[in-house]
Order: structure tokens, then sequence, then C-alpha cells
């Protein structure tokens, strides 16, 4: 017991970082996801190319290869310098981007064109058309979708330590090797983790009940 | 003066011309009834004059306006051209409310207490008082139609188009319907109805069309097209839905 109380506040340091960037991640991920599905539906073919581009390249390799591409490989430019919990970030935001982006393009595709039809007709704009009526119906849908990938970038966070940000499995390293007591530290991240990951579920239920396709 | 002017209109998707040489004129305030066999393009023929169809060829001038000129600006030409669909197409996630004033709000930039009284008045004139605040998916189809009817009328348009009204409809519903089109035609509204209904058309219409195969085959008002058709194509066809 005495193991776990002297450990948790490192730990629970580690859970704040954790959350700092998977929130920041996540919201940064869902603006690229939305502006990269419009990109990939937008009638105009060079601009579907880019979108597919970068999600096949982002869904085509291995987050850590991502993350060190970022890190490292742009670090080693001239006139960049990311620090490790930027580069962190980025790198989450856009990879759950591009797949934020295929749920997004699947639930704008999924609304029956009547609705855009209905709203052109009258005479609402494409964009008002998109914000008002398909972009709404389209999410409802998404949530479940939406929840689930939030639930994987969270746990892709921990792979961050290894460009050594303090996080959550940093953190239990740390206290793992110090204390020698391996088993009941990555047990309690285990379970905070779980812990997360369940309240997320939760919220997401709440949220989807309260948006109830009519 | 035609509202409506249709010159040399063609329609292809891909290699299929769906409609081939339409030309139609229709005076304001008429109402005029589009009929003929499933696949004829009647349906086409009404999504090209808001250009929900994009025009392949011809012209289509609504009100003076050519919409078939890639520069003319076709949302402020539509806020004059109501549409109401066989499928309703209500926004599911509105009220039944929301689902009238949007357009208005957004598009006219009318006020939300303007929208709203309008709204009221719109769901009085189609008999659905009661449902300002329901959603599309507690209404049966009949009042789902009305509200659509109500939703595009909010916009005050010149002219409405509808494309079968009430071919989704239960029996039961189809009059209520067919009611609230008739007031608002008596009211001197411009109206393209494609439709089964042969006693509407007959009824209501100043103008009955019958098309076949991407061509207007015959047109003439009501009594003359059902009681004495000139065409072998249009014989055929009444003699098999009337
Ligand atoms: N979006 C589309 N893409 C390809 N072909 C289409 C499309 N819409 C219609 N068509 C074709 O155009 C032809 C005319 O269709 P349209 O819907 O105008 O007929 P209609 O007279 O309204 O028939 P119905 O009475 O069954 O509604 C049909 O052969 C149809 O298959
Ligand atoms: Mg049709």
């Amino acid at each position: 017991m005495d193991v776990i109380s002297a450990a948790l506040p490192y730990l629970l340091e580690g859970l704040k970082v954790t959350l700092y960037i998977f929130v920041i991640a996540i919201i940064l991920g869902f603006l690229i996801g939305l502006v990269v599905a419009l990109l990939r539906l937008a009638p105009i073919k060079p601009l579907n190319w880019i979108a597919i581009a970068f999600i096949d390249a982002i869904r085509g390799t291995p987050f850590l290869v991502q993350l060190f591409f970022i890190y490292f490989g742009l670090n080693s430019l001239p006139f960049i310098s990311l620090n490790s919990t930027t580069a962190g970030i980025v790198t989450v935001a856009i990879n759950a981007g591009a797949y934020f982006a295929e749920i997004i393009r699947a639930g704008i595709q999924s609304i029956d064109k009547g609705q855009t039809e209905a709203a052109r007709s009258l005479g609402l704009t494409g964009f008002q058309n998109m914000y008002y009526i398909v972009l709404p119906q389209a999410f409802r849908r998404m949530l479940p979708t939406i929840t689930n990938q939030s639930i994987i970038s969270l746990k892709d966070t921990s792979l961050l330590s290894v460009i050594g940000i303090a996080d959550l499995t940093q953190q239990g390293e740390i206290q793992a090797s110090a204390t020698f007591e391996a088993f009941k530290i990555w047990l309690i991240v285990g379970i905070i983790y779980f812990i997360i990951i369940y309240l997320l579920t939760l919220l997401a239920n709440v949220l989807e009940r309260r948006f109830v396709l009519r | 003066m035609s509202i409506i002017s249709v010159k040399n209109l063609k329609k292809s998707f891909g290699s299929n011309e769906v409609l081939k040489n339409i030309n139609a004129e229709i005076k304001e305030r008429e109402v005029v009834c589009v009929i003929g066999p499933s696949g004829s393009g009647k349906s086409t023929f009404l999504r090209c004059l808001n250009r929900l169809e994009e025009i392949t060829g011809g012209h289509v001038m609504i009100d003076g306006k050519d919409i078939t000129d890639p520069k003319i600006n076709i949302n402020e030409v539509r806020q004059e051209v109501g549409m109401v669909f066989q499928q309703f197409n209500l926004f599911p996630h509105k009220t039944v409310l929301e689902n009238i004033t949007l357009a208005p709000i957004k598009v006219r930039s009318a006020s939300k207490e303007e929208a709203r009284e309008k709204a009221h008045e719109l769901l009085k004139k189609v008999g659905l008082s009661e449902k300002a605040e329901s959603y599309p998916g507690e209404l049966s189809g009949g009042q789902k139609q009305r509200v659509a009817i109500a939703r595009a009328l909010a916009m005050n348009p010149k002219i409405m188009l509808f494309d079968e009204p009430t071919s989704a409809l239960d029996p039961e519903m189809v009059g209520d319907v067919l009611e609230v089109m008739k007031q608002l035609a008596k009211e001197g509204m411009t109206m393209v109805v494609v439709t089964h209904e042969m006693g509407f058309a007959r009824e209501v219409g100043d103008r009955v069309i019958f098309m076949d195969g991407g061509y207007i085959v015959e047109e003439n008002e009501p009594n003359a097209l059902f009681g004495n058709p000139q065409n072998e194509r249009t014989k055929l066809f009444l003699s098999k839905v009337l």
C-alpha cells in the first residue's frame, strides 16, 4: 500500500500530461478530420487527391514511425524546432485526423441525398446545407465511431513516452524502476487508463442519448 | 408573358439522354400537371426547373432569368421556386417549426419572430397548428407532406414544383394533401405538378402535359386531353391509368 500511495502523486502528474495532450490533440484531430473529409468530398479532383494521399499515408504507416518522423525527422531540418510535447500533440492530432476524416466522410455520405436536395431547393448554399442540415445529422450517426477512435488515440498517447514526454506511461516506468514494484505500479497504471476510458465511454453514451435520432 | 419558359431542354445522364427536346411555356397562376409512364423523364424535367439536375442543353427561364447561365446566382432563383418531394425530405433533427423557419431566417434574413409568426400561419393553413413542436418522426406521411408544403411556402415562392407529392402516402392521407394543393391553386399559385392523380389533374389542372420517352408528346387542357387524346401513346397510357 505504501508503494502505491507514494507513487500515486507522480502517476497523477503523468495523467494530467496525458489528458492535456489528449484533449488538445483530439480537438485538433477532429478539425483536421473535418477539413480533410470536406476536401475528400469536394467536387474538385486535385483536392480529393490531396485528401486521399494524406489519409493513405497516415493509415499506411505505424504511429511510432509518424512520431519519430515528426519529432526527429522534422526537427533535423533547419528552422524547425518542435519540443517533445508539441511533436506529441501534432502526431496524435494528425493520426487521429486521418481516421476522423474517413469517419466523417462516411457519415456525410450516409445522409440521404434528399436532405441536401430539400435544403438547396429552399435556396440554402452548399455551405449552409452542410452546416445546418448534413453535418448535425451525420455527427449523431458518427458518435459511436468517433468515441472509438478517441479511445484508440488516448491509448496511442502512451507511446509518446518514448520521446521523453512525462505522461502516465512514462511516470509508470519511472516509478516501476524506482520502487522495484513493477507488478503493482503497472497494475495501477492500467487501472487509471481503464477508468479514464470508461468515463469517456460514459460521456459518449450521455451525448448519444441527448442527441437521439428522431 | 411566361413565368417559366423552357426552350430545347436536353438532359443526359452519361450517354443516356433522358430529356430529348423539351419546350414549354407556363404562365403565372397556371397549374400544369405532368403525367406519363414511369421513366419518361417527368421528375427530371421538374428538377431541371430549379437546376437540381445539371442541364445538358437548351435554356430554362424562370421569371425572366436564364438559369442555364453559369453566372446566375441559382440560390436566389431557388428562393422563388418551392419544391415538394415524393419522400417529403423533412429535416429529421429539427422540429416542424424549425423546418419551416430555417430557410426564411438563414436565406431571407427574416427575424426569428417574423419567421415563427409566418410559420404558425402556414401550419394553420395546412391544418397542423398543434404540431409545431413535434419532430418529423412523430408525424404521419400525410402530415409530413403538409409540413413540407408549408416549409416551401414559407419562402414566399412565386412557383411551386411538386414531384408526385401523394405517391408515398397511404390512401387515406392523400385527400388532405390534395386539399391543401387545391387551396393553393385557388389562391393563384403557379404550380407544376408531376402526378398519378388523374382526378386532381382533371379537376385542378389548367393544362396537362403528357410525357413519354423524354418528349412532351401531347399537351392540352384536362378535359380535352383526357376526353379526346390525339396521340396514340397518350391513348395507350390513359387506357391503362383511367
Ligand atoms: N441520377 C440519375 N442518374 C442516372 N439516370 C437517371 C438519374 N435520374 C433519372 N435517371 C434516368 O432517367 C430516366 C427518367 O427518370 P425520371 O425519374 O425523370 O422518370 P419519371 O418520369 O419521373 O419516372 P417515375 O414515374 O418512375 O418517377 C430514367 O430512365 C432513369 O433511370
Ligand atoms: Mg419521378
